[in-house]
């Protein structure tokens, strides 16, 4: 029993450390491509299409999310900030929590949701049905003309769809805490200005370049990799998302850590109650 | 004077061995069709003359260069010298019939936006299907899709067309078509081709030369007239399209012990 665990455990961590392997090569090679004429027209050419695909099509499903997670924190937290006398500073708490975590961090999930699964969906079709052997033979880089135009407008339109995620959030928080649940206008925005400013909202934006270039890269990747059959390329959109969601939780986190000590070493701590 | 070689080529995935010490020569401008029963390795033998596949042991060279060990970005530039149909014609689907014959000539050429067109309206004339530009690969029958991916192959005027099983799926008639449209190629642009099939009524009009590949080895080797007289059992069985007796009585076996 112990000598199966064992050969098991063995095995499995073999496989992840290939898979990782394979996945870092994959990323060398499309950083490598970025870097052989990826902005001759010939390759910006790519990339229109897929912003379509990536960007204006995921407007209404961000926008919603948006939104409505803004007046859910107005309304979870407004009896809290009303039970310490401090509902008129709700809009520092809302805003700070949007900009700075939940407007890039649930834009980049819904993205991996709506755009990763079908990346990963259309190009392991493309793997099953030889389309990328058809590429390789006519003697183009699949890496070039598939991978890079869509890992570009991952990485272009997440940030963008962050400040619209963002707006549509702060948006949605005011709603429901002025007009709503009646907290002043004034010291509401005040509150609001004070605990966010620039550093908060490039930090958002920052990541969510982060987050963007890894979802494209591992949704191209499970597709690329994926299994025989509609089975393999199932099972290839389901892991794409599932990574896609780990990497996006994992690198919040390294990122929350390096960002606030950068914060603090240069600003020092800033509270919002301060 | 042959164009591409391949020495002692050995071929396995996990246990399964693909191909054996496999050797063939191939001279240019002729036609060499390769049969064999499913799962013999045809494909594999064509995916390796282009390089997609690399062999565990043996070389394969095409026209003095060694492409199993040629760097990527050369073999790219080889690659342009080949036009490679496959089974399922492999088109993009998210482009249409002209943009898929225009892609490698967008890729690899630096002509305007109107000779490209021109040529692709010429390609597709050539397989009889003028006019199709504006078409997505879904509202093509199998045959059109066939015909589309070959007008795609031929774009950049290869040296040597690969056809992995051009007939199959494909009524008589259609078959025929392509068949014609091989031999055309053949005779107007000199190209070399080596087509894979299970067709024998295609292998007979279109070869020059057939090969016979059984569990990884070639056991024929010679002329459409010669492997009609052949009295190698597999090759003769083959041909005419029959079950070995051993086969049969396997069957037959089957039906009685079924209840």
């Amino acid at each position: 029993m112990a000598t199966w665990v064992a050969e098991k455990v063995g095995r499995d961590t073999l496989g992840v450390l290939a898979s990782f392997g394979d996945f870092s090569r994959f990323v060398w090679s499309a950083l490598g491509s970025f870097g052989r004429g990826a902005m001759r027209w010939k390759n910006l050419r790519l990339v229109l299409p897929q912003m379509y695909e990536v960007g204006f099509k995921s407007v209404p499903v961000i926008g919603i999310t948006g939104a409505f997670i803004g007046m859910v924190l107005g309304i979870e937290t407004y009896t809290q900030f009303r039970a310490i006398g401090q509902e008129n500073r709700l809009g520092s708490v809302i805003n700070l929590s949007v900009v700075k975590q939940i407007g890039p961090v649930l834009a980049a999930v819904m993205l991996a949701g709506r755009v990763g699964g079908s990346l990963t969906a259309e190009l392991g079709t493309m793997n099953v049905t030889e389309q990328l052997d058809a590429l390789r033979v006519m003697g183009a880089d699949p890496i070039r003309v598939l991978v890079v135009p869509r890992v570009l407008a991952c990485l272009i339109l997440l940030p963008i769809l962050t400040i619209y995620s963002d707006m549509l959030g702060v948006l949605g928080g005011w709603l429901v805490s002025v007009k709503s649940l009646g907290i002043p206008q004034e010291p509401y925005w005040r509150y609001a200005a004070a605990a966010v400013d620039n550093w908060q909202i490039f930090e958002g934006l920052i990541k969510a370049m982060f987050f963007g270039c890894a979802i494209g890269l591992i949704s191209c990747y499970k597709g690329f990799t994926c299994g025989a059959g509609a089975q393999g390329v199932g099972r290839a959109c389901t892991e794409s998302f599932v990574t896609s969601f780990i990497a996006i939780i994992v690198l919040n986190f390294f990122f929350a850590k390096l960002a606030k000590d950068w914060y603090v070493a240069i600003y020092g701590i800033r509270g919002i109650f301060g | 004077m042959s164009l591409i070689d391949l020495k002692h080529v050995s071929k396995s995935f996990g246990p399964l061995v693909v191909l054996s010490e496999l050797d063939l020569s191939i001279e240019a401008g002729k036609s060499l069709v390769v049969i064999g029963a499913s799962g013999t390795g045809k494909s594999v033998l064509l995916k390796h003359i282009v390089g997609l596949l690399k062999p565990d042991h043996g070389e394969v060279w095409f026209d003095g260069v060694r492409v199993d060990q040629v760097p990527e970005r050369q073999l790219m530039q080889l690659r342009q010298r080949f036009g490679f149909l496959f089974q399922l014609g492999a088109l993009f689907d998210s482009l249409t019939v002209g943009e898929n014959i225009a892609f490698p000539l967008v890729e690899h050429t630096h002509k305007s936006h109107g000779e490209i067109n021109k040529i692709v309206a010429q390609k597709l004339e050539m397989v009889g299907l003028p006019n199709f530009e504006n078409k997505m690969p879904a509202q093509l029958s199998g045959g059109q899709k066939k015909r589309v991916a070959l007008a795609r192959a031929i774009a950049l005027d290869p040296e040597v067309i690969l056809y992995d099983e051009p007939t199959t799926g494909l009524d008589p008639v259609r078959a025929d078509v392509i068949n014609q449209l091989i031999i055309k190629l053949k005779n107007e642009l000199k190209v070399t081709s080596i087509t894979v099939t299970h067709d024998m009524a295609s292998a007979f009009k279109i070869a020059d030369r057939i090969v016979m590949l059984h569990e990884g080895k070639l056991i024929f080797d010679g002329t459409p007239d010669e492997i009609q007289r052949t009295d190698i059992p597999i090759v003769h069985e083959f041909v005419v399209g029959e079950a070995s007796k051993e086969e049969v009585a396997a069957l037959k076996g089957d039906e009685h012990s079924q209840p």
